[in-house]
């Protein structure tokens, strides 16, 4: 019957067919060798959700998150970061310091090898980090600042220095590394574990320039290797048996699904597909978190980490050029309530601008300084209003538009935010989300009156939130200048005294909230994830990124 | 036929390369680049970045080049993945959005064509009251609502099915019932009609009357003549479809390419950003076209020259 009607059929599928052939062509091979999804908890299979795919596998080009869970996996630098947060050995079996804190000579372990058995040396370390800094290097390295520390190295980035000798790396011998610093940086050492800072074959990278872009072309020194990447869908590790530190790796491979969907994500935990959801791979949705928080009440974490979510103020554009006006919106609001309320993830009000977790003198720099700059308060923020209204010479404000990124959390703060602010200052503020990029554009060019910012730790030392703040600094967006802050960063940044630094940076943050309210805080992030109860030996640093190295199934 | 295929053909070449102009104008007019992100690049950074992708070049420049780049068959490198042609990107993602696409519209032409026949033999009976009612309810659901209800009964509650993933078979089975409920409800409705429409007409009643079988009469001229707004549906249907579904695709953790153009545009990743444009385009244009020539195949009455006499 309808023999005509199969033929369009018939034709249609062909047409298409041919397309498939045509396109389809080349690499997916999704086959998932045998994997058993249910016994995982024997076989030592770990498996987590990423919400994109990795840029790069190249640790010059290395710049997110997702890249920086990856590269962990695959890579060790001079050192690796502990359970404790601080610095241990990793292809540098020892190091020594200088008595005035410039010179770091790194003593590499003989058995740290590639995984293709070629030994790790002090050349790889000198060659990569020569490749992130070089001006030649296509395209640029981003993080290259991050070597700024190293005597030169800004310099030689820039093009001022043009021979990489006269930089602070000098390779002594095969297993010596010399590095010599611009200035004594106490957290230095914490920073040889970061990707920036990880070592790459020489010869492989010197010999094939896509070496980066195809699974097997790649030879990593970390733990694992990457074994598949299907573009889009899936990445998975297998074990290295070359990693120098083989016997305390326990898992067989990783494999993480590439899905950008909370929701997917959530419920794929609950199915027992994935092992571990939640950030800083993935994310729980806000909305889910009560259900996610009662029906796995001992598989939910929320862990500060050192990240603080806040709204910048255009402090060159009415009105928030006016002190009072700022204090009085800073004031205004319930940060307890938001995060009660709308953020539901355990995060911490915030008061300052510098998060718990960051290293102060000799313990936590937010527990040796409280954050007590100010105080929510309502009937005094409605005067101050009214006072930094009569000292601009309003009547009434000039319209207010705060801008956000588009996202559902981002929206529901500032809309809480926006209604706090008409019911206690009795100010109607427009609420507006943007593009990422259209959002960044604006901020960036001071095309905006308030908007949300959020800023994590490059290190572990308060420097990574206050010299942003610098007049002349990249990141300044909302332009602050202030001179005495700048004087106290600048001390600070010159000094080896670590309580003396401290103190400097204790005041220079009571400068920028309290006497200049430049921004304001709203809270110190916290990282929520699902961690199956059996699944041990995550660990997850200061700045909230993760290590699934040592991770095991009990 | 030559001559209609060969001015069709040429149609389509500048169509894309209208296409391609728009696009790359459009793309080049929105703020942002590709080098952003929360922290500021620095801008000495961002200088030579922009300088090695040649992106600092005069936009006229930069559009000729492309261009010419286009007309080799080079769709450029990743502005975004470090090193990774756009045009592999674009196969690799586009596999599993044609696998899932084309089970999606075999199933929803089938089913909808077979489901609209009995409901147009049976009008107004039961049967045709109930695939009706089902219809409209396939229609009147958004596909994401259904995605994710099926979701959370068949792989969450009972476990019949990986919630995410496209590694096994199994795999397949919900996200093609989520892309193809709309189309089946869609193509039952037109089949409907047109077959009623189709089934009245005089011809069918001569056809009656010369005494032909009820067989030869459906398949002979009822089916062939009621399924051409079905064919006019499936062209475009087809392209959709296959081009991803950005919703289901997350939905069910399929690494399309639906979220490849989404992701590319957010990413500013110029070249994938058009890469992906000009595929959809010929996409699109090839599925119009295949349709134009299903018509002449389907209904003989219409002349492939049929405008002006040839």
């Amino acid at each position: 019957m309808k023999r005509k009607s199969w033929l369009v059929l018939m034709a249609l599928v062909m047409a298409f067919g041919t397309l498939l052939a045509a396109c389809g062509s080349g690499s997916s091979n999704t086959g998932t060798s045998g994997e058993s999804g249910d016994g995982a908890t024997a076989a030592q299979d770990l498996h987590i959700n990423m919400s994109a795919e990795p840029p790069t596998f190249d640790p010059a080009q290395a710049k997110d998150s997702q890249t920086n869970t990856a590269l962990r996996l695959m890579y060790e630098g001079l050192t690796r970061t502990g359970t404790d947060g601080n610095p241990v050995p990793g292809v540098a079996e020892k190091w020594d310091v200088s008595e005035d804190g410039l010179k770091y000579t790194f003593h590499l372990r003989d058995n740290a090898q590639w995984s293709n058995g070629e030994p790790v040396t002090a050349e790889d370390f000198a060659y990569a980090w020569e490749r992130v800094l070089s001006p030649k290097t296509t395209p640029a390295s981003e993080y290259a600042y991050q070597l700024y520390y190293i005597k030169n190295g800004q310099e030689f980035n820039e093009g001022k220095v043009k021979d990489f000798a006269d930089v602070g790396v000098k390779v002594v011998d095969e297993k010596t590394l010399e590095v010599t610093l611009a200035n004594p940086t106490s957290y230095w050492l914490g920073l040889t574990s970061f990707y920036t800072y990880y070592p790459v074959n020489k010869k492989n990278v010197e010999a094939n320039a896509q070496w980066a872009s195809k699974a097997d072309t790649m030879i990593t020194n970390g733990a694992f290797n990457l074994t598949t990447w299907t573009t889009g869908q899936e990445l998975a590790w297998t074990k290295n048996a070359k990693y120098w530190d083989a016997a305390s790796v326990k898992l067989n491979t990783v494999t993480a699904s590439l899905v950008n969907s909370g929701a997917t994500e959530f419920s794929s935990y609950q199915s027992g597909q994935l092992d571990y959801a939640g950030a800083p791979t993935g994310e729980i949705p806000t909305d889910q978190i009560p259900a996610a928080k009662q029906q796995y009440p001992d598989q939910f974490q929320a862990k500060g980490i050192a990240s603080t979510y806040y709204y910048l103020f255009n402090l060159k554009e009415k009105p928030f050029n006016n002190l009072k006006i700022r204090q009085a919106f800073s004031m205004s609001i319930n940060r307890q309530a938001i995060v009660d309320n709308v953020t539901l993830g355990g995060q911490i009000p915030a008061y300052g601008y510098v998060p718990p977790g960051i290293k102060g003198n000799t313990e936590e720099f937010r527990t040796e300084y409280k954050d007590s700059y100010f105080k929510e308060d309502a009937a005094k923020a409605k005067e101050l209003l009214a006072e930094g209204m009569k000292e601009e010479g309003y009547t009434t404000l000039p319209e207010i538009t705060l801008i956000y990124n588009s996202s559902e959390a981002h929206q529901k703060v500032a809309l809480a935010i926006a209604d706090m602010w008409k019911n206690n200052l009795g100010v109607s503020v427009k609420t507006q989300n943007q593009e990422w990029s259209v959002f960044l554009d604006n901020r960036q060019s001071g095309n905006y009156q308030i908007a949300r910012a959020g800023w994590t730790a490059d290190y572990n030392d308060p420097m990574t939130f206050l010299d942003m703040w610098m007049k002349g600094n990249g990141n300044n967006d909302a332009k602050y200048d202030n001179a005495e802050y700048d004087a106290l960063l600048k001390d600070a940044q010159a000094s080896q005294d670590n309580a003396k630094r401290m103190e400097d940076m204790s005041k220079a943050e009571k400068i920028l909230v309290q006497d200049d309210m430049a921004m304001m805080p709203i809270y110190y992030y916290t990282s929520v994830s699902l961690v199956k109860p059996n699944l041990k030996g995550i660990v997850v640093d200061f700045s909230g990124a993760i290590d699934f190295t040592r991770a095991y199934f009990q | 036929m030559v001559r209609y295929i060969a001015s069709k053909f040429l149609y389509m070449l500048l169509s894309l390369f209208i296409l391609a102009s728009a696009t790359f104008f459009l793309m080049k007019a929105i703020p942002g680049n590709p080098f952003m992100s929360e922290k500021n690049v620095q801008p000495q950074i961002k200088e030579r970045l922009m300088e090695q992708y040649g992106l600092n070049k005069p936009i006229a420049e930069q559009y000729l080049q492309y261009l010419g780049n286009l007309v080799k068959g080079d769709l450029g490198i990743s502005m975004k993945y470090q090193n990774q042609e756009v045009s592999q990107r674009i196969a690799d993602t586009f596999s599993p959005s044609l696998q899932i696409g084309i089970f999606a519209i075999v199933i929803s032409i089938v089913v909808g064509i077979v489901l609209g026949l009995i409901a147009a033999l049976y009008h107004r009976k039961l049967i045709d009251n109930v695939a009706m009612i089902i219809a409209v309810l396939g229609i009147a659901v958004p596909s994401f609502v259904l995605a994710t209800l099926i979701q959370y009964i068949f792989a969450l509650k009972l476990g019949w099915f990986d919630v995410m993933g496209f590694n096994e078979p199994s795999d397949f089975v919900l996200p093609v019932i989520a892309l193809a409920v709309q189309p089946i409800a869609f193509i039952a409705r037109l089949t409907r009609s047109s077959m009623l429409e189709v089934l009245n007409a005089d011809y069918i009643k001569t056809a009656k009357a010369k005494g032909l079988n009820g067989f030869t009469i459906m398949t002979r001229h009822v089916v062939r003549n009621g399924i051409l707004p079905v064919v006019t549906y499936v062209g475009p249907m087809t392209a959709n479809i296959v081009t991803g579904s950005v919703v289901i695709e997350q939905i069910f953790g399929i690494g399309g390419i639906g979220r490849v153009f989404v992701d590319s545009i957010t990413n500013r990743d110029y070249t994938m950003i058009m890469g992906v444009t000009i595929f959809y385009g010929v996409l699109l244009m090839l599925a119009r076209f295949v349709t134009d020539i299903l018509y002449v195949l389907v209904d003989p009455r219409i002349k492939l020259s049929g405008r002006k006499g040839s």
